[in-house]
């Protein structure tokens, strides 16, 4: 974050969400229910100077993810993605 | 015959101070947000506050500011721990706003400029228990901390005291904001530690 953005890159998601999915996100593919920008959500605007966490779309500030983490728990809020494609390891 | 006291010269002891449980004091006032700050254009700024029968207040900026102000000197309490004490703010108090206004409504929904919402009981709106401030320690209120206008509700946490508001909805249902939809207390009374669901 710097003082003229308030915002991180979509690198801030590694550490949140790989407690909770076990999968690399960063390198994830995701597509904004608002405006359709497919991308990986390494390059996503992540508010986390905030109760919670908020990724937005670079392009139209749709909220694309939200997680709130709890004492034992996390809430995770994707409704603002039409899709998430994850990598997965070849066997 | 006249008894002249020399005066206690006692130690004294700061002034203590209760904070709400979990909570920490902080001297600076940090910047917490969900989104962009929005880029609000005074010549097109409004408030509206609308009742469950669709009656419908709105006041442009001037007639904002042409409404009766108070000084508000407060406690702060943010969700995330910190707290900040004796803040100065300026503003319009919601008995203001509603003065007159019919309603039975039991909620109010109040929307931002950039989207974010947050809901409470209408009864933690009215009583000298709220304002929409304009003005921080003596100057405008800076657009990272609200301004043109945000919602106070000192009593609730700060996610209550939406920044960039634009819109008080009232209702009979009590909806759900951003956060109170997403694990975040319904409530959220900082002195009875209501940060999550079940708490």
């Amino acid at each position: 974050m710097t003082s003229a953005n308030p915002w991180s890159d979509g690198t801030a998601l590694a550490g949140p969400l790989g407690d909770l999915v076990r999968v690399e996100v960063t390198t994830a593919i995701g597509r904004c229910r608002g405006c359709g920008r497919t991308a990986a959500m390494a390059e996503v605007r992540v508010f986390d100077h905030a109760p919670g966490l908020v990724a937005r779309c670079p392009t139209c500030d749709q909220v694309l993810l939200r997680l709130v983490r709890g004492p034992g728990r996390a809430w995770l809020d994707l409704r603002g993605l039409v899709y998430l494609q994850l990598p997965l390891q070849q066997t | 015959m006249s008894t002249v006291s020399r005066g206690f010269k006692g130690r004294r002891e700061p002034p203590s101070v209760e904070l709400p449980p979990g909570q920490y004091l902080v001297e600076d006032f940090p910047v917490l947000s969900a989104g962009p700050t929005p880029d609000i254009d005074l010549a097109h700024w409004e408030l509206v506050i609308t009742s469950e029968t669709d009656t419908q207040r709105r006041w442009d900026w001037d007639g904002f500011r042409a409404l009766p102000t108070e000084p508000v000197t407060v406690d702060l309490h943010c969700v995330t721990h910190w707290s900040k004490l004796q803040t100065s703010w300026e503003g319009v108090s919601l008995d203001t706003l509603l003065e007159g206004l019919a309603t039975s409504a039991g909620f109010a929904l109040v929307t931002s400029y950039g989207g974010y919402t947050t809901n409470l009981p209408l009864e933690d709106l009215t009583g000298h228990k709220a304002w929409i401030a304009f003005g921080y320690d003596g100057q405008e209120l800076e657009p990272e901390h609200g301004g043109p206008a945000r919602l106070l509700v000192p009593h609730l946490y700060l996610w209550k005291s939406a920044k960039w508001v634009r819109w008080i909805q009232l209702g009979d249902q009590d909806e759900p904001g951003f956060w109170e939809g997403l694990g975040y207390h319904n409530y959220g009374d900082p002195w009875r530690e209501q940060r999550f669901w079940g708490d």
